[in-house]
């Protein structure tokens, strides 16, 4: 069985197949960058399960929703892929019930998971041009209360990194111990 | 830069060359200069609505064609759309007094549980420039805002926006209690956001989906042409 996932979530679904002994599961990875241009998600993961599927007897698509406003859906639909739970990966490492719950609470709430506190400048500073051009800072995120750093693993590191990118967005900062959240059964029950 | 650009003395351009000037300056994203050339513009005499057709929004065209072809990136347009904004200030007290002429009005606004507004922003200051007036409601709007809106201030368009695949669901809440009223064809429905597409515009009973700003300028200005035909004609 594959997982064929987003490379912002390689590294959790790497740690759980180890730490769980999912021996059975491979990984492969479409390049996380994708994010910034959504609609070519769907395109790609289209392509990479055509790539796959002769060697596999079913694959599991690692991606929320991921703002493709349903086109991975519609991909796995077609292909007969499945996908994880939720909109995106700050739901799925939550708990999507959880997430749900709080999400309509938390509008102006800008998340941060492992992967984007670690990768902060090329995922976000970078790409929005904010390296360049600082005074963009609140057209992008003038509308934002605070930055919710949803921590998958207990990292000091990681935790700094984030509370740095809350101070140079302006944002209040809040840390929420996650795990793996709704990534461990998905992957134990695939 | 070469030396003779950073010389370079906009007064001194004559009209022709400070409009060619301006639209590089709107390309660069350079808004003191854009400010500097729409008052030169102003006191040789220009009619503010040509100044903003011949020089900004012209300008603002060339870059959301480089946008659509993948020249220009968002931080790019971003910083043009805030150059023609300091423009815009300078213009629009003197559009209405000089007797612009006036396309249709149009309200616009992010739905409820969305706080994402630089497209529908983007809209908003395109559409002005194209001769439309612009009423924007900001975000999270919850369709009360929306209705309460049109009874006010009685548009022709209506414009949703939303960034997210989760929020997105909501323009067909607005559109379905426009219908329960018995307003949904006192208005033109216009819909746009990352994660739309036409087949969700249609699905949600929207008369347009825009794929950017450009787009939803042509819809609207179509629309109402249509419009006042129907109106002529009956």
């Amino acid at each position: 069985m594959l997982v064929l996932a987003c490379g912002a979530i390689a590294r959790e679904v790497m740690a759980l197949i180890r730490l769980n002994g999912l021996d059975h599961l491979d990984l492969a990875c479409l390049p996380a960058i994708l994010h910034n241009t959504p609609d070519r998600i769907a395109p790609a993961l289209r392509a990479a399960i055509a790539k796959h599927q002769p060697n596999y007897d079913r694959i599991i698509v690692g991606y929320g929703d991921c703002g493709t406003g349903g086109e991975i859906d519609r991909v796995c639909a077609e292909t007969g892929a499945t996908r994880l739970p939720g909109a995106h990966c700050y739901a799925f490492f939550s708990g999507v019930e959880t997430f749900d719950a709080v999400a309509e609470d938390e509008i102006a709430a800008f998340y941060l998971t492992d992967f984007l506190a670690r990768q902060f400048d090329a995922f976000v500073t970078r790409p929005l041009g904010l390296d360049r051009h600082p005074e963009l800072r609140d057209i992008y995120f003038g509308n934002y209360e605070k930055l919710v750093y949803l921590a998958q693993t207990d990292d000091p590191k990681l935790t700094e990194a984030a509370q740095a990118a809350a101070d140079r967005l302006g944002l209040a900062f809040e840390r929420r111990q996650t795990g793996y959240g709704d990534l461990v059964p998905a992957l134990q029950d695939a | 830069m070469s030396d003779e650009e950073e010389d370079l003395i906009l007064s001194e351009l004559n009209d022709e060359e400070l409009v060619e000037q301006m639209m590089d300056d709107l390309y660069d994203g350079m808004k003191p200069e854009i400010e500097e050339g729409v008052n030169i513009l102003l006191e040789r005499g220009w009619a503010p609505y040509r100044i903003l057709t011949e020089a900004l929004v012209a300008g603002m065209t060339i870059v959301g064609n480089d946008f659509r072809d993948g020249i220009l990136f968002v931080p790019e347009v971003l910083l043009s759309a805030n150059a023609m904004k300091g423009g815009m200030a300078i213009l629009k007290p003197l559009l209405a007094e000089t007797g612009a002429p006036r396309m249709g009005k149009m309200v616009i606004g992010t739905v409820k549980g969305d706080i994402h507004d630089i497209g529908k922003n983007l809209v908003a200051m395109m559409m002005e420039g194209a001769g439309f007036e612009v009423v924007d409601l900001g975000i999270n709007n919850p369709v009360e805002n929306y209705l309460e809106a049109l009874e006010q201030e009685q548009p022709d368009i209506l414009g949703m926006s939303a960034l997210l695949t989760t929020t997105m669901p909501y323009m067909k809440v607005v559109i379905d209690t426009m219908v329960e009223k018995g307003l949904r064809d006192d208005y033109v429905v216009l819909v746009g956001g990352a994660p739309l597409n036409e087949e969700f515009g249609k699905a949600i009973g929207a008369d347009g989906y825009c794929r950017d700003a450009a787009v939803a300028v042509e819809m609207a200005k179509d629309f109402i042409k249509r419009r006042h035909n129907q109106m002529t004609a009956s």
